[in-house]
């Protein structure tokens, strides 16, 4: 039976509406010619789609199933983190850098603070580097948890996204432990971390050093080998190396298309160059290789921890250079100048140099970097975060174009983007 | 596969530019080159593709305000991050705007990265980067009035709520009308 056509009357905009109504011309240039005449479709795609990890739109311009132009547009999340950074002293904008990438708040701690350190020249301990090394691999799996479930998620896999949060529970416990919160812990700060690694860490990472390899077998068991999980992602958005270079991809996602650049190799931080690791290369540079490449960084990451757990020497935790790490508190009752230097760094905080620095590190999604610009003053001029996510969702439109609606998600998922990290 | 020996870069803009150059700032191992800002694009095209600089990876492009009393050449610096991947190593150029006229070539035709990078500055602070193909505000909304990261624009708060206030704060609240 053929259903009846039921012709609809279009519906009046009431006038209350109009200043909201858009033109197909404002988009003249930006989607193809053949959108005005409207031999394609136009699709608004999010804010609120579950597949866009947060709070992306995309506008799609469709040829039947097909994507012609994908226009990304941003800045739901936008909280306006650098601006509210120039009115705060160095040490209390931590806490904001937290909230980028909430999915890897500490990489977000240590680039900010080692841009205070290179701008104040201030020191680091050798106790504190490790530590930090050990927070940031810790980091790292736990965000590529994250991305993991999410993305087979998104691709119908959902037993997946309930292993890895279970894992991702420990982790985030033992983040409680060293700070006590399990996301936003502010434990990387400018001149060390916040305080000594606490008894019980070393126990608990010890048990999750033994109990997740065997995890990471289970996740290659469900997905690696899996026709269904190959037939989706293999081929789809190739990224191909010099293209990637030229559209700011970075980390994993650029590593999958063969492009041997991690900083953590080329430009060492924080005692990097001590730990032996491999990194992950793929091949073709499809949404399959980001994945692997994905699954191998954990295992690595694991490499790196057993290493850096086995030597973390002993000594300070933070900077003793008291002009920009206040005392601790024992000291207090007993010092004048402890007093002091409490009163000065909690009411003023210190000074950096009119100078500018710029530092990039490899975050769990790619290169962040911190252009840093003090006053001479107690508070920054200008704080500027280069985040991962913010150029990979610039660089979709050209990955999508071409593909399926139904690949588009599969391609989202596997550039690891995290919205408040591309909004700050 | 033959590498080219590195170049030193400051001397070699400074040799194929010499016009282009206006300073070398060293500080804490970083490299700025101030340039001229109607040079910019030969500078970096300079710097992409020459053999022994290769700077072949737009790291970043950041702005800065030096509002209000500033005793450089212009209120707004534009800082190019480039990375060398070849030879791993960053330089930074650094261009200066005057207040009246904060208008900058694009550098989109030599690195494709800058493009969503160029319009966050102008959106957050009202560069204008002649030649550019897509020069939308990113991350406010389109019909936002100003430039808030410019350093006169006011940080904004929201008032914080009590009850002898609630019925004068929830008046001018955008909330929406029958």
């Amino acid at each position: 039976m053929v259903a009846p056509i039921v012709k609809v009357e279009p519906v009046a905009i009431p006038d209350s509406m109009k200043q909201w109504e858009g033109s197909l011309e404002q988009l003249r240039g930006l989607v193809s010619e053949r959108a005005m005449t409207g031999e394609t479709m136009l699709l608004n795609m999010g804010p609120h789609h579950p597949s866009t990890h947060g709070v992306l739109r995309l506008l799609l311009e469709l040829d039947g199933e097909q994507i012609v132009t994908c226009l990304p547009d941003v800045g739901y999340l936008h909280t306006g983190i650098e601006k509210s950074i120039e009115s705060k002293s160095y040490e209390k904008a931590v806490p904001l850098t937290d909230r980028m990438d909430y999915l890897a708040p500490m990489s977000n701690n240590m680039v900010f603070a080692l841009a205070v350190e290179k701008l104040t020249g201030l020191d680091v301990p050798e106790r504190a580097q490790v530590i930090r090394v050990i927070c940031l691999e810790l980091t790292r799996i736990n965000s590529h948890l994250v991305w993991l479930g999410t993305h087979a998620l998104d691709m119908g896999a959902m037993s997946v996204f309930l292993y890895c949060f279970r894992e991702r529970e420990y982790l985030l416990d033992m983040f409680e432990m060293l700070s006590g919160q399990r996301l936003m812990g502010s434990y990387i700060r400018p001149g060390g971390v916040w305080r000594d690694l606490p008894a019980e860490f070393m126990p608990a990472l010890e048990r999750f050093i033994n109990y997740f390899p065997g995890k990471v077998d289970d996740y290659e068991k469900i997905l690696t080998n899996n026709p269904l999980w190959i037939d989706r992602t293999q081929g789809i958005g190739v990224i191909e190396p010099d293209e990637g270079i030229a559209l700011g991809v970075s980390g994993p996602s650029l590593r999958a298309s063969g492009v041997n650049w991690d900083i953590r190799k080329s430009q060492p931080y924080s005692g990097y160059e001590k730990y032996d690791f491999n990194v992950p290369l793929g091949e073709h540079g499809d949404v399959y290789d980001r994945f692997y490449v994905r699954i191998l960084e954990l295992r690595e990451s694991l490499k790196i921890i057993q290493q850096a757990m086995k030597n973390v020497p002993g000594g300070a935790f933070r900077s003793t250079n008291r002009k920009f790490v206040p005392p601790p508190r024992a000291e207090l009752g007993r010092s004048m100048e402890a007093v002091i230097h409490h009163f000065k760094l909690w009411t003023e905080g210190y000074a950096a140099p009119d100078q500018e620095v710029f530092v990039a590190i490899e975050s769990p999604r790619g290169e962040i970097g911190c252009y840093l610009h003090g006053t001479g003053g107690n508070k920054p001029r200008r704080a500027h975060f280069k985040t991962p996510s913010f150029m990979h969702i610039s660089a979709l439109g050209k990955i999508a174009e071409g593909h399926m609606i139904a690949d588009l998600v599969g391609i989202i998922g596997s550039v690891d983007i995290v919205l408040g990290d591309s909004d700050r | 596969m033959h590498i080219p020996k590195a170049l030193d870069p400051v001397e070699a803009v400074k040799g194929a530019y010499p016009n282009a150059v206006l300073d070398v700032v060293q500080f804490r191992d970083e490299t700025t080159l101030v340039i001229h800002p109607q040079e910019i694009v030969s500078v970096a095209r300079f710097l992409r593709g020459t053999n022994g600089l290769i700077y072949n990876y737009l790291s970043d492009i950041s702005s800065v305000d030096y509002f209000p009393d500033y005793n450089r050449p212009g209120r707004f610096g534009v800082c190019y991050h480039l990375l060398s991947m070849l030879y791993t190593r960053r330089i930074r150029l650094k261009v200066y705007l005057p207040e009246d006229e904060p208008v900058v070539q694009t550098v989109v035709g030599v690195w494709p990265a800058a493009n969503w990078l160029e319009r966050e500055i102008y959106d957050m602070m009202g560069i204008i980067f002649e030649g550019h193909p897509d020069l939308r505000r990113v991350l406010m909304p389109d019909d936002w009035d100003g430039h808030p990261l410019r350093r006169d624009a006011p940080l904004g708060y929201e008032t914080v709520m009590f009850s002898f206030n609630v019925d004068e704060i929830n008046k001018h609240k955008p909330y929406a009308q029958e």
